[in-house]
């Protein structure tokens, strides 16, 4: 229905449609200045092959960006690929000094702060997202805690990180004194619990969108045939939103996996392979955040740029997933 | 059915629904705290003279974030300009075309582009400016937060723009209005105010950037206005303090988060006001 250039418009009525004054008045607005109605000639010379032509090399401009990203980080990283190779991802030694670059401490320290991170969000996020698709779907209750996540999901990630320094890892290191571990304070727990809380916005609102989506009259037969409203969310609103709500977890990973400046001041910066949920690892964004400026050395420089190359590659690989399950659910519909 | 079972499946469900409302109000608090957390520290430490010193040395009390305030105005003034215009040429651009292979790798490149790690672009940055210029500067670092604006004004205009209805399109051609006059003044006007709301909100969303800035603007302890020098930022200020181990700068930190925060909720508000206050009606 778009797209419409002169030629094809020739023999066609406009539809009338929508409210007459706003129409009028924009129309007025470019009428004015046209060859028919004045000065038009001397304002805006822009042929319509020229605009078209602008439109679309700026519409192509975005895959050459994406392109030039990936190339400039696969380029960059030619030293460390070519002295490491395929090892850099499963050797446990990241020593600088002696010129060891193996990047599995932070691959797990990665995985294991996001996936804890998930595992905490994904419970608050449902809960937040049928509260807020289901049980309150409108008035002073649902519109306070909509704007309260939403400005949760505004907050730098800086600040959050400033947070956790002061008044979480202080709190951790209590409890972990209790547990009789090392009482680090910074950790992956520590770096788990601020994430969750990062991420929740993301999926709770993607959540609350397709709960909300559900149609009601699925829900009402659900009700008419005697179903509890809890039987009516489980065995019709889950299910049916189920593809959608593994999306947001799917996007929210995918920033859990690339956050860094929140981690990065919580993890507690280790190279060595993270022992227990409550040891100080390091994650490939923080460890980027923590060593390029001070990287000397073409490996050294390169292997952090093979780092950021696997970020890149993986959150791509997260986006376009999570991307292709919303199309699949609009397309069922 | 037995009348036991239907009794404790009416329980359950109260059950379920207080479970809910629970965790809802358990991840609402954290804000409120945090929220709380900030502006009871940060609060204290903001008079004027905070606003318009510079840091002291370490050591000595007192001291300000001007150089971190212009750095931060630097940098977004340098994204919004290489970013504005581009952004809302692929908008327009996605929202004309909206078959076909290229818009649909244009999307998706974009797609991508929004969820890359912030450091990513970062390293991008610092490759592609610092490196061949020799020098961190602020304007490597307005560029890759360019790089992070783009995404939210490009899926914000072609949002708007795809909303405006064909019949304004159809009326302003059927007047003889150029195709190209069409689009700038007819459809473009008409989708304003989800366009500047994709700005302010693009805005936001860089005004926070911590990583991207580490090896690209890099921060500077004092006043610079020369785009080709290292700039300090907000959030730079933010973590290099924040991560130092002295009672002083913690406070100035403090003070500078309490600011960010004022800045980023005022943007999210001028956002809302944008959306309610010009938006056309069809």
């Amino acid at each position: 229905m778009n797209g419409y250039g002169e030629k094809e418009l020739m023999g066609r009525v406009a539809p009338p449609e929508g409210g007459p004054n706003t129409i009028r008045g924009l129309a007025r607005r470019a009428f004015v200045g046209t060859s028919a109605g004045g000065d038009y000639k001397s304002r805006l010379r822009l042929s319509e092959s020229t605009f078209r032509k602008i439109l679309y090399l700026s519409g192509i401009s975005a895959i050459v960006l994406l392109l030039a990203i990936l190339i400039s980080l696969l380029a960059s990283s030619i030293p460390a690929i070519k002295q490491i190779g395929f090892a850099f991802l499963t050797r446990t030694v990241w020593d600088p000094v002696t010129g060891e670059f193996g990047s599995l401490p932070f691959l797990v320290g990665t995985l294991l702060t996001s996936l804890l991170a998930l595992l905490i969000a994904i419970v608050f996020s449902l809960a937040v997202s049928i509260f807020l698709g289901e049980y309150y779907r409108t008035g002073p209750t649902s519109s306070f805690i909509k704007g309260g996540v939403e400005l949760l999901a505004g907050i730098p990630s800086v600040i959050y990180g400033f947070w956790g320094l002061a008044y979480l890892v202080p709190k951790i290191r209590s409890v972990e004194t209790l547990l009789h571990v090392a009482p680090y304070g910074v950790g992956i727990l520590t770096a788990s619990l601020i994430l969750s809380i990062m991420i929740i916005p993301y999926s709770a609102s993607l959540g609350r969108e397709v709960i909300s989506l559900v149609p009601s009259d699925l829900k009402e037969a659900a009700l008419s045939l005697g179903a509890t409203r809890f039987e009516v969310i489980r065995k019709v609103v889950l299910p049916y939103a189920r593809s959608g709500i593994l999306a947001g977890v799917l996007l929210s990973l995918g920033r859990a996996l690339g956050e860094t400046m929140a981690v990065t001041m919580v993890i507690g910066n280790s190279n060595m392979l993270p022992k227990s949920i409550f040891a100080p690892a390091n994650t490939m964004a923080s460890i980027i955040a923590n060593e390029f400026t001070e990287a000397t050395g073409r490996v050294y420089l390169a292997s952090l740029v093979e780092i950021a190359l696997v970020l890149f590659v993986v959150t791509a690989i997260i986006n376009i997933a999570g991307k292709i399950i919303i199309i699949k659910m609009s397309v069922e519909r | 059915m037995k009348e036991k079972s239907v009794r404790r499946r009416i329980s359950f469900d109260r059950l379920f629904k207080a479970l809910v409302i629970a965790l809802s109000c358990i991840i609402v608090l954290p804000m409120f705290f945090i929220l709380y957390f900030i502006v009871s520290k940060g609060i204290s430490v903001i008079n004027w003279g905070f606003l318009v010193s510079l840091p002291k040395p370490m050591g000595e009390a007192g001291g300000g974030i001007s150089n971190a305030l212009v750095g931060t105005t630097m940098l977004i003034v340098t994204a919004s300009i290489i970013s504005i215009p581009f952004g809302i040429l692929i908008g327009i651009y996605l929202s004309e075309y909206k078959r076909g292979k290229f818009p649909y790798f244009s999307r998706l490149s974009l797609e991508i582009l929004q969820g890359i790690p912030s450091i990513v672009i970062g390293i991008i940055a610092y490759v592609w400016i610092v490196v061949p210029m020799g020098s961190f500067s602020a304007l490597s670092g307005g560029i890759a937060l360019a790089i992070m604006m783009l995404p939210v004004i490009v899926m914000s205009t072609e949002e708007t723009l795809k909303l405006i209805p064909d019949t304004l399109r159809e009326a302003s051609l059927a007047l003889g209005v150029p195709y190209p006059r069409t689009i700038l003044k007819v459809v473009l006007p008409a989708g304003l105010s989800g366009i500047v709301t994709g700005i302010i909100l693009g805005i936001a969303r860089i005004a926070g950037e911590t990583a991207p800035l580490l090896f690209t603007a890099f921060g500077s302890p004092f006043m610079s206005t020369n785009i080709f020098k290292p700039v300090s930022s907000l959030p730079l200020l933010v973590f290099n303090y924040a991560t130092s181990p002295y009672p002083e700068w913690h406070a100035l930190a403090w003070g500078a988060c309490f600011v960010l925060i004022v800045f980023i909720l005022f943007l999210n508000l001028l956002a809302k006001v944008v959306t309610r206050r010009w938006k056309v009606q069809f």
